[in-house]
């Protein structure tokens, strides 16, 4: 299955974060922090970095649209269209 | 002339390997300069000198483990010549004045180092401060050292089945591996010198697990048998007791959303932090659980070098100090925090963060359960727990609603303090959590 450009910049940083979990192995509808194991040091990281990326302010209120893989990957589709 | 030696990274540390060089003979180093890095069993720790001078000369080559106390390098102090007009590449120092390992089997630093019978000095004391400077005066005759002659590596374990680093090269200043990598291979007993990466020309987790596991690989990690050794003293030593309380985090919550509304995500707040912040500023009121209990006696410290629980992904657990936690305005000690996690995470941090911290914070974090029980790090004599923080049914203006709220936990030695302090700290830190905008 081919990613679009969100979920491969998505998947790349977290393979930083988390490089022992493999995106084939999680359920990428499930909850993102559960399926890789990260607390909320990690995720506040990994907002960090693709709003960076992708020059996007990623607001706390907008958390709740980053829970799941697909989620979080649709979300930034939608933020960078 | 003064040695620099192995410093003591925390009571349960007994040997260390040179992994790292970052001055070279002839530089200049002032005090809090990074010198170089150790490989211990908690991973890569930077090592920082406590005095000016001149780096005369490394002592021990890189990849050698030597035990705490032995001389790494020597520095010539402002002014001083060297004492002998030795090139930097001769061979180290006779042995009678070198207590390294002979050259010739350095241990991998992937095999344990340690010898219960070998252990060179009672590790109480947090780092051996280089700056207890035995000073030696420029004539030709050295004092003898005062460290004990440190262990040869013992003829009768088994000989290393991985080639240590080759001797007839220079070794590399720093090897291309990833953290990840570095981690795995220590937990592998898999010298990354023998491994060619794949990819490219650095060595990755993925090259890593494309390489057989080792036969003699140890099970059990070193970084276990660290906690278990620090672990076991405590238990042994420490007279625990036990609180716990509830706490409201509604008020701390609604703050840090308040705050972070319109903050890009590099300057956001976690409520971790103004918990953190919150057990700082109550410790101040109750110095009897922040400080070291060394030699019988409680040394209180003033600043709280808050030490904070951080757990490592491929196994095991750290707890370096967020320094003067106390005094850091909330969003300083934020940054703190996520400088420090991103670099215990990337596997490397520094000495002194291992081994000042006065007090710890242990936090299981949202997905942890609702409460924790600390067991304490010596010589430190409290640790404060945090449970997973959570919706939970709680009276609040006489009517029971859905609150956000946490456990919080003392664990605390009673050679130094009692229930009834203890139970003033924790309330005093909830007190500190309810009126968040004053931290």
């Amino acid at each position: 299955m081919t990613l679009s450009q969100t979920a491969t910049a998505l998947a790349e940083e977290l393979y930083k974060i988390a490089p022992d979990i493999d995106l084939d192995d999680i359920d990428r509808s499930a909850d993102l922090r559960e399926e890789y194991d990260i607390d909320s040091m990690d995720f506040l990281n990994l907002v960090t970095a693709l709003g960076k990326r992708f020059q996007l302010e990623m607001p706390e209120a907008d958390y709740p649209r980053m829970q799941t893989f697909d989620d979080f990957a649709a979300y930034l589709d939608e933020k960078t269209s | 002339m003064s040695e620099f030696r192995m410093p003591s990274l925390g009571s349960d540390m007994e040997a260390g390997t040179l992994v790292e060089q970052s001055v070279a003979p002839g530089e200049t180093v002032k005090r809090g300069d990074v010198i170089g890095a150790v490989e211990t069993q908690k991973g890569v720790i930077e090592i920082e000198v406590f005095q000016e001078g001149v780096l005369d000369k490394w002592l021990v080559d890189l990849g050698t483990t030597v035990p705490v106390g032995a001389p790494l390098a020597m520095i010539l102090e402002a002014g001083e010549k060297p004492q002998e007009a030795l090139p930097p590449d001769t061979e180290p120092l006779p042995p009678e004045t070198v207590p390294t390992p002979p050259e010739t089997v350095p241990t991998p630093p992937d095999v344990d180092p340690v010898h219960p019978d070998t252990r060179p000095t009672e590790p109480d004391i947090a780092p051996s401060p280089p700056e207890v400077p035995e000073t030696t005066p420029p004539e030709p005759t050295r004092a003898p050292p005062e460290v004990p002659p440190s262990p040869t590596v013992e003829p009768d374990s088994p000989a290393p089945e991985i080639e240590p680093f080759p001797e007839a090269e220079p070794p590399p200043s720093r090897m291309r591996i990833t953290p990840a990598a570095r981690r795995l291979a220590a937990q592998r007993g898999i010298d990354p010198v023998t491994l060619v990466s794949a990819s490219g020309d650095v060595l990755t987790r993925r090259d890593l697990e494309a390489t057989p596991p080792s036969k003699s690989s140890p099970v059990t990690t070193d970084f276990r048998a660290a906690i278990a050794a620090a672990m076991s003293r405590s238990k042994r030593e420490i007279p625990h007791y036990y609180l716990s309380h509830d706490v409201d985090l509604t008020a701390a919550e609604a703050f840090v959303t308040t705050q972070n509304a319109g903050r890009p995500p590099t300057e956001r707040l976690l409520l971790g932090a103004v918990c953190a912040k919150a057990i700082a500023t109550a410790l101040k009121k109750y110095p009897e659980f922040n400080g070291h209990y060394v030699n019988d006696q409680f040394q209180p410290s003033k600043a709280v070098h808050l030490g904070f629980a951080i757990n490592i992904r491929s196994g095991g657990l750290v707890a370096p100090a967020l320094f003067d936690a106390d005094s850091q305005d909330l969003d300083a000690l934020m940054l703190s925090m996520r400088d420090l996690t991103a670099r215990v995470r990337a596997g490397r941090f520094r000495a002194r963060e291992l081994s000042e911290a006065t007090v710890t914070l242990t936090s299981l974090g949202e997905r942890g359960t609702d409460a924790v029980f600390g067991v304490i790090y010596p010589p430190q004599v409290a640790i404060v727990g945090m449970g997973a923080p959570r919706l939970r049914p709680a009276l609040h203006e006489n009517t029971v609603t859905a609150r956000l709220q946490t456990t919080l936990t003392l664990a605390a030695d009673h050679r130094v303090s009692d229930g009834s302090r203890g139970a003033l700290l924790l309330r005093a830190i909830d007190a500190q959590l309810q009126k968040p905008e004053t931290l």
